[in-house]
């Protein structure tokens, strides 16, 4: 069968991440070697590994916004190969950069990010919410907000987009211990919801104890970790797998 | 979300960039005038300047199109945003119509109040039939300046030194523009002789030119913006 012509798989029938002997260039340089992953809905997995081990290709890689050079990769039901376009809607990353807008407001922000995925007035509302950014802060302009701040709205655009895949790199720098924590509990709330969670991060502590699994990344290639995850409670099945609502 | 609708949420949020920043009010407004101005001091005959004016109008309106557009793209690039664009999924033919309208709203401003001041400092003047050649150029011109200013903007915004690069890209591809706007523009004015009616070509020109550029661009920004 023609490969473009491929259906989008249904989720729950596979993984919602599956890479198998994945190579992603930058430039000539391999970042990702030959890397096979497999993540199943509901899990948050921690990845780790050195700078430059390969652990935001690999994000960047189930985003669709990197192209799969040898070796094939679903996520969320789409070719890797083929489907990259498809895919990015349905997929939240929240990379290094913000994404956001300094001569706009938070609530502007999170609006704008939010009706591109098509959310309701209501649920950019509930976004805010959630990340603590409602009130005052919702009227404030972006480039007026400290490092955390920031952070905390492009999390809730995240939020507000509805993702069925979270892609977070680095998602705890910045904050401050509240914002750690309103993190991890969205991102919790998100996983019981039946969403999905890669986090790529150096705080090990923190993250580690926020994962349901563990994948070291050297030399642009996965390995399972043997230590026992933090426990979780299962994702919920009456969800549509969409993440926070 | 369809093409237009990205169009229509991306040009709502640039314009509304610009009404929270006033870029285009406090900075490129000013420095319209201000061409304009510089070249009433160069020029400084009354005759000259009333035969020049159609030109200083547009090459007026092809600087500050350099400015809008190195704006637009800034705003993207500063915190990622064009690349969580991508990211999400949406259009990129809608991201490139939403983007050209909002920089053809702002250059329709530069353009009423450089017009404006053609009328006051160079003495340039409109009969009735001209008033309707005018509008019927600004707008065609106005549209491929905007779709044009988008597509290189879009190409330029990756490149290294993207600040010099861009009005290399961007000056030898508007100069259409520039030709048939002033063209056409001279034929409203009457200036040098020329009749209304000798403007319609050129508006049918711009028209062409418009049309090319905003069926191409939206075709190539997509893979411009890519990796």
């Amino acid at each position: 069968m023609n490969a473009a012509a491929q259906a989008v798989v249904p989720l729950g029938v596979e993984p919602v991440i599956r890479l198998v002997e994945a190579v992603a260039v930058l430039g000539k340089f391999p970042a990702l070697a030959g890397t096979t992953l497999t993540v199943r809905r509901g899990e948050i997995v921690l990845l780790r590994g050195a700078n430059g081990a390969g652990k935001t290709t690999l994000l960047r890689l189930c985003a669709g916004l990197v192209p799969l050079v040898r070796g094939s990769g679903w996520v969320v039901g789409c070719d890797l190969a083929t489907q990259r376009e498809s895919l990015r809607s349905r997929v939240g990353l929240l990379g290094h950069a913000n994404g956001l807008y300094g001569d706009l407001s938070v609530s502007e922000n999170v609006r704008f990010w939010g009706a591109t995925a098509g959310a309701a007035r209501h649920e950019v509302e509930a976004a805010l919410e959630r990340m603590g950014l409602a009130g005052r802060l919702a009227d404030v302009k972006v480039d007026r907000l400290s490092a955390g701040q920031k952070r905390r709205t492009s999390l809730a655009c995240l939020v507000a987009r509805r993702a069925q895949l979270w892609l977070l790199d680095e998602p705890h720098a910045g904050l401050d211990a509240t914002g750690r924590d309103d993190l991890d509990a969205t991102v919790r709330s998100a996983a019981l919801a039946g969403a999905t969670v890669v986090v790529a991060s150096h705080e090990l502590e923190r993250a580690g104890a926020l994962a349901t699994r563990v994948v070291d990344i050297v030399g642009g290639q996965a390995h399972e970790h043997a230590a026992e995850p933090a426990p979780r409670a299962e994702p919920a099945s009456d969800t549509d797998g969409r993440g926070l609502q | 979300m369809n093409a237009w609708q990205v169009a229509r949420l991306v040009a709502a949020k640039d314009l509304r960039v610009e009404l929270r920043s006033r870029v285009v009010l406090n900075q490129v407004l000013p420095f319209a005038g201000l061409v304009m101005v510089m070249f009433a001091f160069a020029l400084d005959k009354d005759n000259i300047l009333q035969r020049v004016s159609p030109g200083l109008i547009w090459l007026a309106t092809v600087f500050s199109l350099l400015i809008l557009v190195q704006r637009t793209f800034a705003i993207e690039s500063a915190d990622g945003a064009l690349d969580a664009l991508r990211g999400a999924g949406v259009s990129p033919a809608g991201v490139f119509f939403g983007k050209s309208l909002a920089l053809a709203v702002q250059l329709l401003t530069l353009e009423v109040l450089l017009t404006g001041l053609a009328v006051v400092l160079y003495s340039a003047s409109f009969s009735p039939g001209g008033a309707v050649v005018m509008v019927a150029t600004v707008l065609p011109a106005t549209m491929g300046l905007g779709f044009v200013g988008t597509l290189y903007g879009g190409l330029a915004i990756g490149a290294s030194g993207r600040e010099t690069l861009l009005p290399l890209l961007l000056f030898p591809v508007v100069a259409p523009v520039l030709i048939g706007a002033t063209r056409a523009t001279e034929a409203a004015l009457g200036a040098g002789g020329a009749a209304t009616s000798d403007g319609w070509p050129w508006v049918a020109l711009l028209t062409v030119f418009a049309v090319l550029f905003g069926v191409g661009g939206s075709l190539a920004f997509g893979p411009l913006i890519e990796e």
